[in-house]
């Protein structure tokens, strides 16, 4: 048994066996042949280790001649490892003796090999484990071939076990395969954390090296709660853990029943509880919570694995079946905020860039694809004249870019009006805060759109400068930052200036020590992921605003994040307990 | 059950000068040549168990640092040869030529 501690994402408690994905997005496959293969199970793990072997060669030669023999020597290295006799015969062994599958023999062997070799004080030979993933890598590639094993065709519910997972590996996993999360990197605001509250199911993420202590099919807990990820537990864990299961159920329990109550203050100032989704079939996760609306619908899910861009029709028909489900409340639909992260094939290549999250991404890709953006603009459009639509653009810098989005809208409502197809014509329009710019010059922005909705995921990243799933400066990363208040404020003292509505939808709002601090500062209407509703809810029916207005001014005069956080968890703490770990 | 080849049995200690000890490159090259002499080559490091010296992943586990001292046993009808070679290598104080 080994504990492992990482940041918790997402709550809930999952154990199952594990699935290791490796970061080229092929699993390595638990697999056992029949007792009659061994004999050609052994000989086709031989064929692949003599390919790797001329392969290595054959790279070792050109690189040599390319860069040196000081470089090929490298290639030297992994023939020669990968016709290391006692780990050949290591590999056999478990093919001939346990059935193992030859791919889960190779891995079984290198993962055992290489974990031995990390324990090793020295750096110097500590970190040649990379060189056997290499070896392990390679030997798989042959054996997999082009085929590989896709993490797509799943076939028993699992535990997923990444360095990172990328957005169209998430995409790609079927929800009902899957049990929990867990990655080595990553921050709270990662694309597996967000994904994860997509999916309701427990997630940890910035757990550092474990996948090497790993083998497919290993038995996993997953702690959502705690941030803890435990491999082979013993039976004491496992059962302490099957009762954890239960308890965190009936807390879950206890909080669906203010699904019907309103988010009212203590002194009864009503606060708006949206729900942020990705999925159309999410709009039930908020319905089920309560919640007053649809307050970040993401669109991206649309483009992503596809090999054409979507059709009107598709989008209208995502739209139209959440607007439907949500009958007369608001849904707020974002137009497309691709590039960077979340990159889709058939747009144009922002992982090209040198910079990407400072490249062409969101809003700016879009207004350089006017077919792409007029296509989405017109399935809203459409969708409107069903319910109560609003429309938002993300990550606008600049003012300019504001009214060119306005403009393409108001020539796209001309085209349907002369179409005679209908819409509405007040359609609410608003804006993204999440670039400092624009958080700057809020008051300008705010006399040209009907609301402001603060993106903090990204509003955060770009004041401090920091990629929340680079573990290196992650911890500067952090929405408790004087610098991200001090925007915050401007944000909103611009909204209440000029009249119109302003909204939080990042990460930041679903995080419950932030959410009296976020009251204090003036905001009435929060957009959560659904899971996260009751908690906020209860935070806010347990609050009056004199009490919140006074965390905000406590906080105004801390220096640091460190002093904001521990601040906002001990206020917390005395509220709802449960919440805060 | 180990045959009993012809020939004698060969001991040196080696003492690794090398900076950053017994590396990739230097195992490399030690198995490389290894291979080419029909001994049994094992190497000790202080009171440990011996390793096999012609796997890599063994002399890589063996983590000798500057300044180890290595035991190196070479047992075979070509005995004396491959001592003198593996030794060579063992004693070469830098792999970046």
């Amino acid at each position: 048994m080994e504990i492992k501690r990482g940041i918790p994402v997402s709550p809930g408690v999952a154990i199952g066996p594990a699935l290791v994905v490796d970061t080229e997005g092929f699993r390595i496959p638990q697999r056992f042949i029949d007792r009659k293969q061994r004999r050609d199970e052994v000989q086709r793990l031989r064929e692949a280790i003599k390919a790797a072997v001329a392969e290595a060669r054959e790279n070792q030669e050109a690189i040599s001649a390319k860069l040196g023999k000081k470089y090929g020597d490298i290639f030297a290295a992994h023939a020669v490892f990968m016709q290391d006799q006692s780990l050949v015969g290591e590999m056999e062994a478990l093919v001939k003796e346990q059935d193992h599958a030859a791919e889960y023999a190779v891995s079984r062997v290198i993962r055992r090999n290489a974990k031995t070799l990390e324990s090793h004080n020295n750096t110097l030979f500590s970190s040649r484990a990379a060189d056997l993933f290499d070896i392990e890598k390679s030997l798989l590639r042959h054996l997999l071939g082009e085929r590989g094993e896709l993490i797509s065709h799943l076939k028993e519910p699992v535990v997923v076990l990444a360095h990172d997972l990328t957005p169209s590996e998430t995409a790609a996993l079927d929800p009902k395969m899957v049990f929990a999360f867990a990655t080595e990197s990553g921050g709270r605001a990662s694309h597996t954390a967000i994904m994860a509250g997509v999916l309701e199911i427990p997630a940890v993420v910035g757990l550092g090296r474990f996948l090497t202590d790993v083998s497919g099919g290993d038995e996993i807990i997953v702690d959502g709660n705690r941030g803890v990820l435990i491999l082979n537990p013993d039976e004491e864990t496992r059962k302490r853990y099957e009762q954890a299961r239960q308890v965190f159920g009936t807390f879950a329990t206890g909080l669906s029943e203010l699904r019907d109550k309103p988010a009212l203050t203590k002194d009864d100032v009503r606060v708006t509880l949206h729900g942020n989704i990705e999925f159309p079939q999410e709009a039930e996760h908020c319905l089920e919570r309560g919640a007053d609306g649809v307050g970040l619908y993401r669109t991206e899910f649309l483009y992503l694995n596809k090999k054409t861009d979507p059709t009107e029709e598709e989008h209208y028909e995502a739209y139209s079946t959440v607007v439907r489900a949500l009958g007369g409340k608001p849904v707020i639909i974002r137009t497309l905020d691709l590039g960077a992260d979340k990159f889709a094939t058939q747009v144009e290549k922002s992982h090209l860039e040198r910079n990407p999250f400072l490249g062409l991404r969101s809003v700016r890709l879009c207004l350089r694809n006017l077919t792409l953006f007029k296509t989405q603009m017109r399935a809203i459009l459409r969708a409107s004249s069903l319910g109560n639509v609003r429309m938002m653009f993300p990550m606008v810098s600049t003012l300019l870019e504001l009214r060119q989005c306005k403009m393409i809208l108001a020539e796209v409502k001309e085209d349907l009006e002369e179409e005679g197809i209908s819409f509405q014509r007040k359609l609410p329009i608003g804006t993204m805060i999440e670039v400092p710019s624009a958080a700057i010059m809020a008051d300008e922005l705010a006399r040209e759109v009907d609301f402001f909705s603060i993106g903090t995921n990204d509003l955060v990243q770009y004041t401090l400068a920091a990629d929340r799933t680079n573990e290196n400066v992650a911890a500067l990363y952090n929405p408790g930052d004087p610098a991200v208040l001090r925007l915050l404020r401007m944000v909103i003292d611009a909204a209440q200036k000029n009249n119109i509505e302003v909204s939080v939808c990042g990460e930041m709002s679903g995080e419950p020590i932030y959410t009296m601090l976020l009251l204090g500062l003036g905001l009435r209407q929060l957009s959560v992921t659904p899971q996260n509703i009751p908690e906020i809810k209860k935070i806010i029916r347990s609050v009056t605003i004199d009490e919140a207005k006074k965390v905000a001014q406590e906080v105004s005069r801390l220096e640091t994040a460190r002093d904001v956080n521990n601040y906002l968890r001990e206020i917390t703490r005395r509220i709802l307990p449960e919440v805060v770990s | 059950m180990r045959v009993a080849m012809p020939g004698n049995t060969l001991r040196r200690s080696i003492t690794i000068v090398n900076p950053q000890g017994l590396h990739m490159r230097p195992i490399t090259a030690f198995v490389e040549v290894a291979a080419k002499f029909k001994s049994r080559v094992s190497l000790c490091k202080q009171n440990e168990t011996p390793i096999d010296g012609k796997s890599p992943l063994g002399l890589l586990g063996l983590a000798a640092e500057e300044g180890a001292v290595l035991e190196l046993e070479v047992d075979g009808p070509d005995a004396e040869q491959a001592l003198c070679a593996l030794s060579e290598i063992l004693e070469k104080p830098s792999f970046d030529d």
